[in-house]
C-alpha cells in the first residue's frame, strides 16, 4: 500500500515563562493510502497537538521539530505561504466543535466555494455547483437550501457534515478528524462513522482518527496508536490491541470502558490521575498508575520497541496480565 | 421498621412547556419539552433516563427537583405533591433531593474553598450545626468520596475535572439526601476517571442507601448503572424497562435503533452489526410531528401513526411502550447488538 504520510522523530514543545513542556516526544507513524489510523489517548496525552503541528497550527509559543514527510515535502517546519498550498487541498483536517470552525458571517456556499477557487482555480459559479454536490454526497437533505443557510441555521449533526464535505472537496489524500463525533448524539454519530468508511472506501483517503472512545474506534480504525504522557506507548493493529493489549495502559483503558452488551458490577478502572506534562514521573510516565510495575520502571524509561506481527510497545514487563475480575 | 413506601417518588401527568421568541414583532413560540410524563422511583433503584439532545431529559431532571416549576401535573414524594408546597417548606425538602451536574468545574464557586463549597448546603438546611460540627461533617463526606483532609482548604481550581466531580458529589451528600439527580455526571471526564466515578458513585448508593436518576445520553454507561431505563423522544416517554429488557427485548423502534447506534469497544462484534440506522434528525419540538413524534424516522411507520399518537401501554407487567405496531415487530433471535 502506497504510505502518504511518513512522520519520524517528530516533537512538540511549548515555551512557558520560566520552563519548556514537552507535549509530544520522539513520534513515529506512517499512514497509507486508504487506511484509518485511531489515535488514542486522554486529555493531555499529545494526541491533538502532534496533528496541529503536522498542520503548522501550533499556539505561538509552540514549535514542532523533526520530519512530517508527505511524498517528499517535510510538513514541518514549513513557512506558512508554503504550506496553504497543501493544506486543504492534500491534508485537511476537521475538528469536534463545527460552530467555531465555520465563519458565522459567511452562508455555506461561500465558504465551500472559496476552497475550490483558491486551490484548484474553479470558477465562483462552477465552484458552487460542485459544493452543493459534496453537500448531498455528505448526506445533507436538501443540499441547494442548506447551501444557502448561515451555519447557526443547521443543526450540529449538519454542521460537522459541512466540515466534512469541506474537507473533502479539494480530494485530500490525508483527512486529520481531532473527536469528530463527541458533540454528536448517538445516532447521528453512527451516520457520521458510517460516512468515513465510505470516505476511506470510495476516495482511498487515509483517516487520522483522534479519540478517546474505544467504541468509535472499534468500529472504523484499521491501526491503533495509543498515547500516554506525550509518547505513544503501544501500536498494532486494531484487532490486537483490544484483543491482545501488551501494555498496561491500553488494557486498563479497555477496562474503563462500559460495553452495552456486558453489565459488569464494577468497571476496572485505572487507578489515580493523567500526569501533568510539565511534571513526568520518572521512569516510565505510567509507573504510577500501573499495577503491574516493578523496580526498572521507576528508574528506566522503556523505549518503544517492536514485538513481533508489527506491534510495538513501550514497556518493560513481559508477564501475563490477568486484570480484575473482568479480566 | 421502615416504612417508607415503596415508591420514593411518583410522577403523574407531567408537562412542561417554554415560550421561545420567533423574532421581534412575532408572537412568542410554545416549545413543549415534556409531555404527558408517568413513572415511578422505588426506593434504592437507580433509573437511568437516556435520550438524544433535546429530548427532555434535564428538563424532568429539573422539574422533579422543581428547579424548574411544570406547567401540570404532580411531582410526588413519598405521596406529597412537591408542585404544591409552599417555597420554604421545598427549601427545607432540598435536603432529601440533591444534584449533581455535569461540568464539575463550572458548577463550584471559584471563590470559595473545597471545605466552604461541601458545607454550603448546610448553612441552610441544618442551621443548628455550629462551625466544628459542620467541618467534623465535611471530613467525613471528603473521605466517603475519596478525597484528602488538607484538600479542604483549597479552591477548585486546583482540582482536575474527576476530583472536582468528587467535590460535587461531596457537596450532594452532606444533606444526607434520598434521592440524587445525577445529570451528566461522567460526561466530562476521561475514559479512566469516568470509570472511577461511575464505582464511586455505585458505592456510596450502597453505602448510604441512596435513590439514583441518572441521565445520560451514553448508553453504555446509563445500562451499566441502572436497573430500569427509561428512552426519551421529543419530550415524551417511548419506553420505560429494566436494563436487561431494553437491552435484550428493545420494544419501541426507537429503542432498538438507539442500541444498535451506541459503539462497542469490540471490533470484531462492530464489523458483524447491523447497524439500523436511523435516518435524518431530531424534529424541532416547536413544531413537532403529528400522530407519533418518531413516525418521521422510524421505519416500520404506517400512515396510521401520523394521525393519532400512540398511548404509553403497560405491557409484560411492568414495561412501558408507546408505540402502534410494538406487537408486530418482531425482535430478531439474535440480540440487536449482535452478541
Amino acid at each position: 500500500m502506497k504510505q502518504v504520510l511518513q512522520v519520524e522523530d517528530m516533537s512538540v514543545t511549548f515555551e512557558l515563562h520560566q520552563s519548556e513542556v514537552h507535549a509530544v516526544r520522539e513520534m513515529n507513524f506512517s499512514l497509507a493510502q486508504g487506511e484509518t489510523l485511531a489515535v488514542v489517548g486522554e486529555s493531555g496525552s499529545g494526541k491533538s497537538q502532534a496533528f496541529l503541528a503536522i498542520m503548522g497550527l501550533l499556539a505561538k509559543n509552540g514549535r514542532a521539530e523533526g520530519r512530517a514527510m508527505m511524498g517528499d515535502i517535510n510538513l514541518i517546519g514549513m513557512e506558512p505561504k508554503q504550506l496553504d498550498k497543501h493544506r486543504g487541498k492534500d491534508i485537511a483536517m476537521i475538528f469536534q466543535d463545527p460552530m467555531t470552525s465555520l465563519n458565522p458571517t459567511l452562508k455555506i456556499k461561500t465558504q465551500l466555494s472559496e476552497v475550490l477557487v483558491k486551490h484548484r482555480g474553479f470558477e465562483q459559479s462552477q465552484a458552487v455547483k460542485s459544493a452543493t454536490e459534496m453537500l448531498e454526497r455528505v448526506g445533507i437533505p436538501e443540499p441547494a437550501k442548506r447551501a444557502n443557510a448561515y451555519p447557526h441555521e443547521l443543526s450540529g449533526g449538519m454542521r460537522q457534515r459541512v466540515m466534512i464535505a469541506m474537507a473533502l472537496l479539494c480530494q485530500p489524500k490525508i483527512l486529520i478528524a481531532d473527536e469528530p463525533t463527541t458533540a454528536l448524539d448517538v445516532t447521528v454519530q453512527a451516520q457520521m462513522l458510517d460516512l468515513f468508511k465510505t470516505l476511506t472506501e470510495d476516495f482511498g483517503t487515509a483517516l487520522v482518527l483522534i479519540t478517546h472512545d474505544l467504541g468509535v474506534v472499534a468500529g472504523v480504525a484499521d491501526r491503533m496508536m495509543v498515547m500516554y504522557g506525550g509518547r505513544a506507548v503501544e501500536k498494532g493493529t486494531t484487532d490486537d490491541l483490544f484483543y491482545d493489549p501488551r501494555h498496561p495502559y491500553t488494557l486498563g483503558l479497555l477496562h474503563s470502558t462500559p460495553h452495552i452488551a456486558k453489565r459488569a458490577e464494577r468497571l476496572d478502572p485505572i487507578q489515580g490521575l493523567p500526569p501533568s506534562l510539565e511534571h513526568l514521573p520518572k521512569g516510565c510516565s505510567f509507573n504510577p498508575r500501573c499495577a503491574f510495575a516493578f523496580d526498572r520502571c521507576l528508574v528506566e524509561r522503556p523505549p518503544l520497541a517492536p514485538t513481533g506481527n508489527g506491534r510495538e510497545k513501550a514497556c518493560h514487563y513481559e508477564g501475563p496480565m490477568a486484570y480484575g475480575k473482568v479480566a | 421498621m421502615d416504612q417508607t413506601p415503596i415508591n420514593l417518588l411518583e410522577i403523574r401527568d407531567l408537562k412542561k412547556t417554554f415560550s421561545v421568541s420567533s423574532g421581534l414583532f412575532s408572537r412568542p413560540l410554545t416549545l413543549t419539552a415534556l409531555e404527558n410524563i408517568n413513572f415511578s422511583i422505588r426506593k434504592g433503584e437507580t433509573l437511568g433516563i437516556v435520550g438524544e439532545s433535546g429530548c427532555g431529559k434535564s428538563t424532568l431532571g429539573r422539574c422533579i427537583l422543581q428547579l424548574l416549576a411544570p406547567d401540570e401535573g404532580q411531582v410526588l414524594w413519598l405521596g406529597q405533591d412537591l408542585t404544591k408546597l409552599p417555597a420554604e417548606e421545598m427549601r427545607q425538602r432540598r435536603a432529601d433531593l440533591q444534584i449533581i451536574f455535569q461540568d464539575p468545574l463550572a458548577s463550584l464557586n471559584p471563590r470559595m474553598t473545597v471545605g466552604e463549597i461541601i458545607a454550603d448546603p448546610l448553612r441552610t438546611l441544618r442551621p443548628e450545626l455550629n462551625k466544628q460540627e459542620r467541618r467534623a461533617r465535611v471530613l467525613k463526606i471528603m473521605e466517603a468520596v475519596g478525597l484528602l483532609p488538607e484538600m479542604i482548604n483549597r479552591y477548585p481550581h486546583e482540582f482536575s475535572g474527576g476530583q472536582a466531580q468528587r467535590i460535587g458529589i461531596a457537596r450532594a451528600l452532606i444533606t444526607e439526601p434520598k434521592l440524587i439527580v445525577c445529570d451528566e455526571p461522567v460526561s466530562a471526564l476521561d475514559v479512566s476517571i469516568q470509570a472511577q466515578i461511575l464505582n464511586l458513585l455505585s458505592e456510596l448508593k450502597d453505602e448510604f442507601g441512596l435513590t439514583l436518576i441518572f441521565i445520560s445520553h451514553n448508553l453504555s454507561v446509563v445500562r451499566h448503572v441502572s436497573d430500569r431505563i427509561l428512552v426519551l423522544y421529543l419530550g415524551r416517554i417511548v419506553e420505560l424497562a429494566t436494563g436487561d429488557e431494553i437491552y435484550e427485548k428493545p420494544r419501541h423502534p426507537y429503542t432498538r435503533a438507539l442500541l444498535t447506534a451506541v459503539p462497542i469497544p469490540d471490533p470484531r462484534l462492530a464489523r458483524q452489526r447491523n447497524i439500523d440506522a436511523l435516518k435524518g434528525e431530531i424534529p424541532s419540538p416547536i413544531n413537532p410531528p403529528s400522530g407519533c413524534t418518531f413516525r418521521t424516522r422510524c421505519r416500520f411507520a404506517k400512515p396510521y401513526c401520523a394521525e393519532h399518537r400512540p398511548p404509553l401501554e403497560t405491557i409484560e407487567d411492568n414495561r412501558l411502550v408507546a408505540c402502534h405496531r410494538w406487537r408486530e415487530i418482531e425482535v430478531p433471535e439474535e440480540a440487536v447488538l449482535g452478541a
